[in-house]
């Protein structure tokens, strides 16, 4: 495909003694559309920083197109970045705010005028040239930092949750917007987020962090069907995570039940986690299925209901479009594509168990979400 | 109550303003004693525009003034940038210092800067040190704490990713400091400038240590008048001096009025921005 643009090798950072990041090993191709994905506090940010020169990585390299850029300001990075706040220069207007770039390289007023205006109209904001940044709604402050960003051509386009602030419906026109603008443009996106639906919507690669490590890799169905470990399963949408036991290539033996799968490369007899989602359940009698459970709950969610269903103590979510009321005894069914199998990690155990369910799923508050973010900064 | 406070503000304000008024009065008096009006002239402000001691010396004070306000800006601006960027616990203890001068009574600031400078005479084996450069040094070092606290709140409000997107702009941090962080710092800046101009053009304890033979103040002169009767027209300096004064105090004040405007509307907006996160969900 296409080729290395950037890559992270053996990347570490620590601040005051405290690990942010931990050998982070990462390339990124020309233009493509990469999303780091995960919690506050997982170094997403701080690796976005050290592309963009901001932060200077405690031990690893830096390169891009091959070269070493560790030591490389930020001015000098062909790189532009598009920040959490917008960062737009309250004391000029929109056409300079955009402009500012083209202006230190000097260009032709002429020059300056035509690109200026290509972007307005890029981002759908023509007419808003002498407008103060001040009187700018959030959707428009993005767009023309966006734009800000992309006057300058750079090969790569850094993003730092750049929707976090707007509302919902917003937040959807955006992300189709932002993923026209990459694909028009043709230059590589590095977009950070902690919405995983976000990160599924646009990305050509999502790298799932925590902790200051990468977490998994991959394509978003890749990520989604295939997570390696309880963490990426848990944070990309929503599993039902169980103990199970491998007991040959494609059989998994839970709940003293043998079942096969289509996963293998496992030992015989090795314990596992065994990731079901809520949508791959097919409900049945109770008496045709390969399980029976209870219904203890149950929430309308639009086009689907949630309901928790215990089976012998343990609690499944499990997404269908049929009612099924409290109290009722139901069979499912497993086809082995809808049993994913992972290795046991050190997230083994802290996920994917509904017990203590609560309607509002385990989404992260997004108000804490943003103070969390300023924190982040730090 | 509420009747009784206001009563009490309009008292407090009497005490303020009452004896500037009688001075006002005085210097467009036509007899010699303050006490009794005997009709209005312009012949004391003549007589102080012909003055040959007086003129001077309140020129000297204006350089001085203008001189060591704007030196103590750049100073000042350059060292509350250098503080934002300390660690928190050294920050904390800089400001504190930074904060000593102001607290501190004039007189122990006058009377350890006029011990500081007879010292450097001695070790420079000059006769006399004191002057114009003693007088200077002196209203900078005064005039630092209030640049300093009027620069640094606005640094404090900037989004600190102002810069970074400078340089990410392709500025060098120089240039990122000059086309962004200074029209954004300005107001505190320009504020800076009319408080420590106005703080070394009244100043008189202080300065009274540090003068010279060869370089006078006009405070410090007129500290000298008192001691023998005072003629009018030094009343119509002082209700110049005043009115000066006022002029510069109104304009920080609207400034600072505008200013804060704007904050109340950028703090709106990002309340707005709140709500928004807070209903958004995803």
């Amino acid at each position: 495909m296409s080729k290395e643009l950037i890559r992270l090798a053996n990347v570490s950072m620590a601040y005051d003694g405290e690990v942010v990041l931990n050998n982070i090993n990462l390339y990124i191709n020309d233009s493509e559309f990469l999303t780091l994905l995960g919690p506050s506090g997982c170094g997403k940010t701080t690796t976005l920083r050290i592309i963009g020169g901001f932060a200077r990585p405690t031990s690893g390299d830096v390169l891009f197109d091959g070269v070493r850029i560790n030591d490389v300001p930020p001015h000098k990075r062909q790189v532009n970045t598009v920040f959490q706040r917008y960062a737009l220069f309250p004391h000029l207007d929109v056409y300079e705010n955009i402009a500012f770039g083209l202006r230190i390289r000097k260009l032709e007023e002429e020059e300056i005028a035509r690109r200026v205006g290509e972007m307005l109209r890029l981002v759908g904001m023509s007419g808003f040239e002498e407008r103060k940044v001040d009187k700018l709604s959030g959707g428009q402050m993005q767009r023309i930092a966006i734009a800000r960003a992309l006057v300058n051509q750079p090969k790569v386009l850094l993003l730092d949750e750049p929707l976090g602030a707007l509302d919902l419906r917003l937040r959807k026109d955006m992300q189709n917007e932002l993923k026209r603008i990459q694909q028009q443009m043709g230059i590589t996106f590095i977009y950070v987020t902690h919405d995983q639906e976000e990160a599924l919507t646009m990305s050509d690669t999502i790298v799932v962090m925590d902790k200051g490590e990468i977490q998994q890799i991959g394509k978003p169905e890749d990520i989604y069907n295939e997570p390696k470990n309880a963490y990426v399963a848990d944070f990309i949408g929503e599993s039902n995570i169980l103990d199970g036991i491998m007991i040959r290539d494609r059989l998994v033996e839970f709940f003293g039940r043998r079942f096969p799968c289509v996963d293998f490369g496992f030992e015989t007899n090795e314990p596992v986690d065994v990731v079901i989602r809520p949508e791959d359940v097919d409900i049945v009698p109770a008496d045709s299925g390969h399980l029976c459970g209870t219904v203890t709950n149950v929430t309308f969610k639009g086009v689907h209901y949630d309901i928790i269903v215990d089976f012998h103590g343990f609690k499944w979510l499990i997404q269908t479009t049929d009612f099924q009321p409290v109290g009722a005894q139901i069979g499912i069914r497993l086809n082995p594509e809808d049993i994913h199998i992972m290795k046991k990690s050190k997230y083994s155990g802290m996920f994917g168990d509904y017990s203590s369910y609560s309607a509002e799923y385990d989404e992260i508050g997004d108000a804490e979400m943003a103070e969390e973010l300023e924190e982040e900064q730090e | 109550m509420r009747k009784a406070s206001k009563v009490f503000t309009v008292l407090v304000f009497c005490f303020l303003y009452l004896p500037m008024l009688v001075l006002a009065v005085a210097s467009f008096n036509r007899g010699n004693d303050p006490v009794v009006f005997k009709g209005f002239t312009l012949s004391n402000y003549a007589a102080l525009f012909r003055d040959s001691v007086l003129l001077p010396l309140l020129l000297n004070s204006v350089i001085v003034a203008l001189i060591s306000s704007l030196m103590a800006t750049v100073l000042g601006t350059a060292a509350t940038l250098g503080i934002q960027r300390m660690r928190p616990g050294l920050r904390r203890f800089t400001m504190a210092l930074t904060n000593i001068p102001l607290t501190n009574p004039e007189i122990v600031t006058g009377v350890s800067l006029a011990l500081l400078f007879a010292f450097v005479g001695q070790a420079m084996k000059l006769k006399s040190i004191m002057g114009f450069w003693t007088l200077l040094i002196a209203h900078v070092t005064f005039n630092l704490p209030y640049v300093i606290l009027s620069v640094q709140p606005k640094l404090l409000q900037m989004d600190e990713n102002l810069t970074e997107a400078a340089l990410d702009l392709g500025c060098t941090p120089f240039r990122a400091f000059w086309k962004v962080t200074l029209p954004e710092i300005l107001p505190g800046i320009i504020s800076g400038i009319l408080m420590s101009f106005a703080m070394s053009l009244d100043d008189f304890v202080i300065s009274y240590f540090v003068y010279g033979p060869n370089f006078v103040t006009l405070p410090v002169e007129i500290y000298n008048y008192t001691k023998k009767p005072l003629h009018p027209k030094i009343y119509a300096l002082f209700t110049l001096l005043f009115l000066a004064i006022l002029v510069v105090m109104t304009v920080m004040n609207l400034l600072q009025a505008r200013d804060s405007a704007k904050q109340r509307g950028s703090r709106l907006n990002r309340q707005r921005k709140r709500a928004n996160i807070v209903s958004g969900g995803n």
